[in-house]
């Protein structure tokens, strides 16, 4: 897709840790980041939150007909996941069979690399959300 | 504030033209519109055009200067509207405004998009600039992905069925086929959408608009000069617009678009009517899943109950309310800056009676529903026989 190296860069905190927005004012979370609460505006008082990475799916689709730059990752499970700290966001399911997804089911933050930029082009990385899954060998 | 009619309109084929440029089919639904309101390219004093993203599909932009110069317009004020797939409606609602406060007399009002001059990908890179570029299409999201996203969510909270989907667009086809205009010239069957290739599940191709070539053009003047210069203007009685997140993540709810409810609730408050007044309504159906919802959305059904109401047969032609005469999105084709300029060419043709071998029974009052991106503009239309 081709997006500038320092785009990317500037995106790092809420792509590699869940960086986002809490409104004082309205005790609302936002993510991405806002600069204004749209709801109280100026009387907001902004400040930088990280969200725990825990949230469930919300809605999710099978994307078959991928968009430039994810022709290798077709298949893959797209989804809406909602955080437990309120604010919904886009991402893809890994590490997880579609028969296994449901509207409703705990999902976890995975690091992973998102796209490349062709051979020798910008390696973008960020969050994607798996299955929670309960240890069952004995550590 | 001047009351407002459409006193002529045109469009070109809609299709995949491949002979045909972005200046030809903008030029020849301009020429259309002057022609059908008799006029002389004098008396038009401004242009307002719906162009989404010339710069992507044919490296152009400064398009309304390009429009007004091949038109022969010049020096008159021309200005370029974009609101992704709702730039046609935006631009109508320019127009609409001018004459209405007495800045502009004779506008016209065009919407054009020249597709095709790319790849399909590279189309749908240009498509994907409608949704959160960082946030959405960076993740993986395509178009038909957030349709999908929706129709899932809805599916899950009313019992939507793949089927009731399948249904908008059969019928859409059915539409299109009568409409020598429209993309699509086949009626197709319910067994042809389930059997299609799935693109982003439940959505399958059949489900989806195309990628289309096209341009519609309207001519605008205050109420009281059309019924010196024509018996057949149609007065715009409503124009509103709402704006909601860009994300469809950031959304309150997936399954209904918060800007439709607010520009119908206040296009039926200008208007002064209730949905039951419509009698024929062109809905923004870029996906099927959008049919269903802007039905309910824009109040002709309950929510939950579109694809109900679309598979009992409530919204073909002359049905309880008829439902996007021309083929919609998903039959006459999707030129995406240049659809909510067509909505209102349909409307027209309609409301004059016009609009041949799929006319509905002697309708009064119309209304024009278009979306942009994955619903952070919606504008709202309504029109009545002046």
């Amino acid at each position: 897709m081709g997006v500038g190296l320092s785009l990317s860069w500037r995106r790092i905190p809420e792509r590699y840790t869940l960086l986002g927005t809490k409104c004082d004012n309205c005790k609302i979370n936002y993510f991405p980041t806002r600069k204004i609460c749209p709801k109280c505006r100026r009387k907001g008082s902004v400040k930088d939150v990280r969200f725990s990475g825990k949230g469930k799916i919300y809605s999710y689709t099978l994307v078959t007909s991928p968009p430039t730059g994810f022709e290798l990752e077709a298949p893959y499970i797209l989804a809406i996941v909602e955080l437990v700290e309120g604010p919904k966001l886009t991402t893809q399911i890994v590490d997880t069979k579609l028969e296994e997804v449901k509207i409703g089911m705990p999902v976890e933050m995975a690091f992973r690399k998102i796209q490349e930029e062709g051979e020798e082009g910008l390696i973008h990385y960020g969050f994607k959300f798996k299955k929670v899954r309960r240890m069952t060998s004995g550590i | 504030m001047r009351r407002v009619a459409i006193v002529g309109g045109g469009m070109s084929r809609f299709g995949e033209l491949w002979s045909r440029g972005f200046r030809d089919l903008i030029i020849e639904a301009g020429t259309k519109a002057v022609e059908d309101a008799n006029l002389h390219g004098d008396e038009i004093d401004a242009l307002y055009s719906g162009t989404m993203a010339a710069g992507r599909f044919v490296n152009q932009e400064h398009v309304a200067a390009l429009i007004a110069d091949f038109m022969g317009l010049n020096p008159i004020a021309a200005t370029r509207v974009e609101a992704a797939c709702a730039s046609g409606s935006v631009a109508l609602r320019q127009g609409y405004m001018a004459v209405a406060s007495g800045m502009h007399d004779v506008v016209v009002v065009g919407g054009v998009e020249k597709m095709t001059d790319v790849s399909v990908s590279d189309a749908a890179i240009a498509l994907g600039g409608a949704g959160d570029q960082e946030w959405e299409l960076f993740m993986g999201a395509t178009f038909p992905a957030l349709y999908a996203l929706m129709a899932k969510r809805h599916m899950y909270e009313y019992g939507t069925t793949e089927e009731q989907m399948a249904q908008v667009a059969v019928k859409n086809h059915a539409n299109a086929a009568k409409n020598p205009y429209a993309h699509f010239q086949k009626e197709i069957t319910l067994e042809d959408v389930m059997k299609s290739k799935i693109i982003a599940s439940p959505l399958k191709i059949f489900d989806c608009s195309p990628i289309t070539d096209g341009a519609a053009a309207l001519i605008l003047m205050p109420l009281d000069k059309a019924k010196k210069h024509t018996d057949s203007a149609v007065e715009i009685i409503a124009s509103a617009q709402a704006s909601d997140a860009i994300a469809l993540h950031s959304r309150d709810s997936l399954t209904e678009l918060k800007a439709t409810k607010i520009a119908a609730k206040k296009a039926f408050e200008m208007a002064k009517l209730k949905p039951k007044d419509i009698d024929v309504a062109e809905v923004h159906d870029c996906f099927t899943i959008a049919e269903l919802m802007a039905i309910e959305d824009l109040g002709f059904f309950k929510k939950g109950e579109g694809g109900k109401a679309t598979q009992e047969g409530k919204t073909a032609l002359n049905s309880e309310i008829s439902i996007n005469t021309s083929g919609g999105l998903k039959g006459c084709g999707h030129p995406v800056g240049a659809t909510g300029v067509k909505q209102a060419v349909e409307i027209m043709w309609q409301l004059r009676g016009a609009a041949k071998g799929r006319q509905v029974e002697d309708p009064e009052i119309g209304l024009t529903h278009n979306v942009g991106g994955s619903g952070a503009t919606c504008c709202v239309h309504i029109f009545k026989r002046a």
